[in-house]
């Protein structure tokens, strides 16, 4: 049956304006960064001409480049840990049932979610202090305190994307092929894992872009040397407007539109794939 | 029995890593800071006492409250606590009255649409929030971008102080926040009955009137989770008051970091932590009570 219309069509003028206004307010400040990488002048205001003179003074930063590099590793040893950690508590919740210390679990796995991040920076580094005098480590703090406090961060997000994934799965398939003599890690390896590999990717990038983005977690366990890309310009914009991070911004939304770009192209092949 | 012992073990054994990690690098940090919060300042490294001594084959507990019994005399902590949960607040609500229009038109939109209005809506988030508050420092300063367009336009004549007023600090957690209220409401309208909608049609109701009786208390779930996930963070933000805000902008993240790493002061920046953890407490109780009756009413799948 044809439903009808008048629910469903609100009314045009406020339809326009509340997403107009809206995704104008989103995207304003990434259009002005972009627009503004490539201007002339030093200003935000005033428009003197193309130049990519703030790209080519981005490139000659050794600080920046350097603390860029120490980045993406910290990203990437991130995301794959928050991954693998992540997946294995959101297959727990969703497919353990209630076990002793359930409410524990959940509320562990989801505290990072609502937590300010200064509250984790500060326990975090009050641990590594305690540790280092009671045992002589970690010593000195760097990447692997950092990698440590971002992994803690980042795994509750992937295995809040995990959990609703494997929630949604179809069971019939796994306890098909548990009838058939497979092994639960059989079964977990060959059927669970390539289903929700789709939402694995996604909680990768997310803890990844997360770590990429953090400056709190990263101030309070970083040592002599560590120093990261996002608390450099954190420390460089703070007192002002510095032209070189217009152009790293660029950069950077031109990085996350190509990945955009390729996943859902991807996306798309896999649906044309399947139907 | 043997078996079910074995399987027992073996179950622990798979569930136990990621609690393992939890455990460690979550709970036990925290229980540390309740500890510190409760230790004196000292000099030296680490700047506190311990909590516990051993005089005279003797084990001693001394329990310190200066940075509690501080944070309550000092009037600057109990505005700071009071001025966060009031930005929240108002920060959530201002979410609420642009991210409801927007999550229910997207929610309402033809679905080849709905789905690129709802991407535009999530892309920002792959991009980092350090450099997107960092726009509205050029946007918002005397000589950016907003004064230069309202004063060509002769809106005004001289320009408006906003960057680093608390006026600043609201536009960029809505800002920042946005995104996190309408994708939980998103979710829960574009789930709703919308034969319920037509129901109420039928028996003559106004479109205002069925929004109001319809579809506003279907929603109130995707409105709380909302509410949450953007007032949460917020009372502890650091980043965005300190790009923003003035020196007269106090929120607790900035308070915290202070004491920490100006003052080194790590009992009362501890202290300060165990209270506001416990303010947001309250809220993160009623977002739990919330998610489990959503749950429920899903079924309980």
């Amino acid at each position: 049956m044809a439903r009808r219309l008048a629910p469903n069509a609100p009314s045009r003028l406020g339809q326009w304006l509340a997403l107009g206004l809206g995704f104008l307010f989103l995207y304003v400040p990434i259009l002005s960064l972009i627009v503004f990488s490539f201007n002339d002048s030093a200003m935000m205001t005033t428009w003197s001409g193309f130049s990519l003179r703030w790209y080519k003074s981005l490139f000659q930063d050794a600080a920046l480049l350097n603390a860029a590099w120490l980045s993406l590793q910290v990203a990437l040893m991130t995301a794959t840990a928050a991954s693998v950690i992540g997946v294995w508590a959101g297959y727990v919740l969703a497919r353990k049932g209630k076990f002793r210390g359930f409410s524990l679990y959940v509320g562990l796995v989801s505290a990072p979610l609502v937590i300010p991040e200064v509250v984790l920076g500060i326990s975090l580094l009050l641990l590594f202090v305690e540790l280092d005098s009671l045992f002589g480590w970690p010593g000195q703090r760097g990447m692997f305190t950092i990698w440590v406090g971002h992994t803690t961060f980042c795994m509750a997000f992937v295995t809040v994307i995990v959990q609703s994934r494997i929630r949604d799965l179809d069971r019939s398939l796994e306890e098909a092929a548990l009838d058939l003599g497979a092994t639960p890690a059989k079964v977990f390896f060959k059927i669970t894992l390539p289903l929700i590999a789709p939402a694995i990717v996604s909680g990768w990038l997310l803890a990844f872009t997360l770590s990429l983005d953090d400056v709190v977690i990263a101030s309070f366990l970083s040592g002599p040397g560590s120093t990261l890309l996002s608390p450099e310009i954190f420390s460089r914009v703070r007192l002002g407007l510095k032209p070189e991070v217009n152009a790293l911004a660029t950069l950077f939304v031109g990085a996350v539109a190509i990945v955009v770009l390729i996943a859902s192209a991807v996306q798309r092949r896999q649906r044309r794939f399947q139907s | 029995m043997s078996t079910r012992l074995a399987r027992l073990r073996s179950d622990a054994i798979s569930i136990a890593p990621p609690f393992v990690w939890l455990v460690l690098f979550l709970l036990l940090p925290f229980i540390l800071v309740l500890k510190i919060s409760f230790a004196d300042l000292k000099f030296g490294v680490p700047p506190y006492t311990s909590l516990t001594e051993l005089k005279d084959e003797a084990l001693s507990l001394t329990l310190h409250l200066r940075g509690y019994l501080l944070l309550l005399s000092d009037s600057l902590y109990v505005s700071t606590y009071i001025n966060s949960l009031r930005m929240a607040g108002i920060t959530t609500l201002v979410c609420i009255l642009i991210g409801y229009p927007m999550a229910y038109y997207i929610a309402r939109a033809p679905e080849r649409i709905r789905h690129v209005l709802l991407l535009a809506v999530i892309l920002p988030f792959w991009t980092s929030l350090l450099l997107r508050v960092y726009a509205w420092v050029g946007i918002l300063r005397s000589d950016g971008l907003l004064n230069s367009l309202l004063m060509n336009l002769g809106v005004i004549s001289s320009p408006l102080e906003i960057y680093r007023t608390d006026l600043a600090v609201y536009i960029g957690l809505v800002y920042a926040y946005l995104p996190f209220f309408i994708l939980p409401l998103y979710a829960t309208l574009v789930k709703m009955d919308l034969r319920l909608l037509d129901a109420a049609y039928d028996l003559g109701a106004r479109p205002w009137r069925a929004f109001l009786s319809v579809t506003l208390p279907l929603s109130m779930p995707g409105v709380i989770s909302g509410a949450m996930l953007v007032f949460i963070p917020a009372v502890g933000e650091y980043v965005i008051p300190e790009m923003l805000g003035g020196a007269d902008t106090l929120m607790m993240g900035r308070i915290m970091w202070s004491e920490f790493f100006t003052n080194a002061d790590w009992p009362i920046a501890s202290a300060i932590t165990i209270v506001m953890v416990s303010l947001l407490l309250i809220p993160l109780i009623v977002f739990q009570v919330n998610q489990a009756h959503r749950y429920q009413s899903q079924g309980g799948r």
